[in-house]
């Protein structure tokens, strides 16, 4: 498979009144087109701020991201973004939200406007595309915000600590929602979470960072003996808890 | 079906509205009443109190004291204020929001032209712009300006970040973060703005008819006072008071005209 995403010697340093203080230091690693890779780490070691830094949303120190081999600076179009919480806009109806992302952009076409009411439609929203965020359930919430993002076509998405904001049961249902809607779509995507069994649950690989400054520690790479991919049944497999119990020790000998 | 204890329920809060509204009236019938006796019998001096039959024939002989053109130029100098301070207001707040520097540097500045008694500014804006209509609605101005400023140069702040962050992802520039996020999301905060503000411009116009004019209630509460008429100025606060009503009834349909529009097309 392609490389899709590299990631060459990042490090991120901030600077404050009070002095420099490193966020991660030499990061190394790529994505394949169609893998589904998870970032965990004791919390801030700076697996968010590698997240907003492939984004672009935030300026690296040093260091190269390449996708498809082209080098890119800043906001990439290239790149989907998922943030912890849905952030719809209470006053645009789900139709005017979904078209954000391309009304931002400028690049609201007819084919584009087919696309996404096609989308809408498979994934069971478009009888509700006049109605108001407030009217949607929370799952429902997270897939127009899912739409929104696909709307303009990114090679990869990233996910941010995406669905924290719910709670647990729902959390489950969207997390295997929102898993089946991106391979369907044959989506690559990076996730961020500081929860073990989600990232068991949804990757092919886990990258574990180190306490700050973050670096890589280590890279597992999953390996289930079901074919059918499904984050709840995944965490009915015996190897879940193998590798929970892996992950878990590691992210404890951290410190954290 | 509605229950017993539904049935029972709306009953308790039905009789407590009607209980509420009814001991409110009856404050008001019992003291205009015990003034109008009091005044009646001569206990009180209804030439300092003045009383409410004289008020009532002040208010309805309307002619006699030029009232409605008094009502008139109150009603103008304060709706212009109105609009000019919450308009400036917002404008400004939009450009401190634009640029963290300017707000930076205006910063205390304005908290101390907040906390100054625009009254004290009156002689100054007098020289300044004439002793006129022009110096009345600069005071209006005066007082509500700095409020709106302050008031939605904070909500603008307060805006949810990740919605911000959110509009970033799809590369929006600073000029579309503005328009579709940070003005759409505080239409909460305008409206705030303005019920405020409609106060804080009558405040204005009555202190600056104080001091320069020649007509409007502020300048007909002035005038009584200096001769003697308590009905006038009596009359002429009951008026004020019925004209703040009615101002902070139109915002509040205004409000309630912009909540529907916006959420239920």
């Amino acid at each position: 498979m392609e490389k899709i995403l590299e990631i060459k010697n990042v490090c991120k340093t901030y600077q404050t009144p009070k002095g420099e203080i490193e966020a991660i230091k030499d990061i190394n690693f790529d994505i394949k087109s169609g893998e589904f890779v998870s970032i965990i780490g004791p919390s801030g070691c700076g697996k968010s701020t590698l997240l907003s830094i492939i984004s672009g949303l935030e300026d690296k120190t040093s260091g190269e991201i390449l996708i498809e081999g082209k080098k890119i600076e800043g906001i990439s179009s290239e790149i989907g973004y998922m943030l912890q919480k849905d952030c719809l806009l209470e006053w645009r109806t789900i139709w005017s939200n979904v078209m954000l992302g391309l009304e931002l952009k400028g690049i609201k076409s007819k084919e584009s406007k087919i696309y996404v009411e096609n989308l809408l439609k498979k994934y069971h929203l478009y009888e509700f595309k006049d109605k108001y965020p407030q009217e949607l359930s929370g799952g429902m919430r997270q897939r127009v915000a899912l739409i929104r993002t696909l709307a303009i076509k990114p090679k990869i998405l990233l996910l941010d600590e995406a669905f924290s904001a719910l709670d647990y049961q729902t959390r489950i249902m969207v997390t295997n929602d929102i898993y089946s809607i991106l391979r369907k779509e044959r989506i690559t995507a990076l996730i961020v979470t500081h929860d073990i069994s989600e990232a068991i649950s949804m990757s092919d690989r886990i990258i574990v960072l180190t306490k700050r400054p973050g670096t890589i520690k280590n890279i597992h790479q999953l390996k289930f003996e079901t074919k059918e991919r499904d984050p709840i049944s995944y965490r009915e497999s015996p190897k879940f808890s193998e590798y929970f119990n892996t992950l878990w020790k590691e992210l404890d000998a951290n410190g954290n | 079906m509605e229950t017993n204890e539904r049935k029972i329920y709306l009953q308790k809060r039905r009789k407590n509205k009607i209980l509420v509204i009814a001991t409110q009236l009856l404050i008001l019938i019992a003291f205009i009443g015990i003034w109008e006796l009091l005044a009646n019998k001569e206990i009180i001096d209804s030439f300092i109190t003045s009383q409410p039959s004289r008020i009532w024939a002040t208010l309805t002989n309307l002619g006699a004291n030029d009232l409605i053109k008094h009502i008139q130029v109150t009603t103008y100098e304060t709706i212009v204020g109105f609009l000019l301070g919450t308009t400036l207001g917002i404008v400004i707040a939009i450009i401190l929001w634009w640029s963290n520097f300017l707000a930076k540097v205006a910063d205390p500045y304005l908290v101390v032209l907040n906390s100054l008694p625009k009254v004290a500014l009156g002689p100054i804006i007098i020289i300044w712009v004439g002793a006129g209509t022009q110096a009345i609605i600069v005071m209006a101005i005066a007082i509500s300006l700095v409020v709106t400023i302050l008031e939605n140069l904070n909500g603008f702040l307060r805006t949810d970040e990740n919605l911000i962050k959110m509009a970033k992802t799809f590369k929006a520039n600073k000029l579309q973060i503005l328009t579709k996020i940070i003005l759409p999301a505080n239409i909460s905060t305008f409206i705030s703005s303005l019920k405020v503000n409609i106060g804080l411009s009558l405040v204005g116009v009555i202190s600056g008819e104080f001091l320069v004019s020649k007509a409007g209630l502020g300048y007909l509460i002035v005038y009584g006072g200096q001769v003697f008429k308590l009905d006038l100025v009596m009359t002429s606060v009951i008026i004020l008071g019925i004209l703040a009503g009615i101002m902070y009834g139109i915002v509040l349909l205004l409000e309630k005209f912009i909540l529907n529009s916006k959420k239920f097309k």
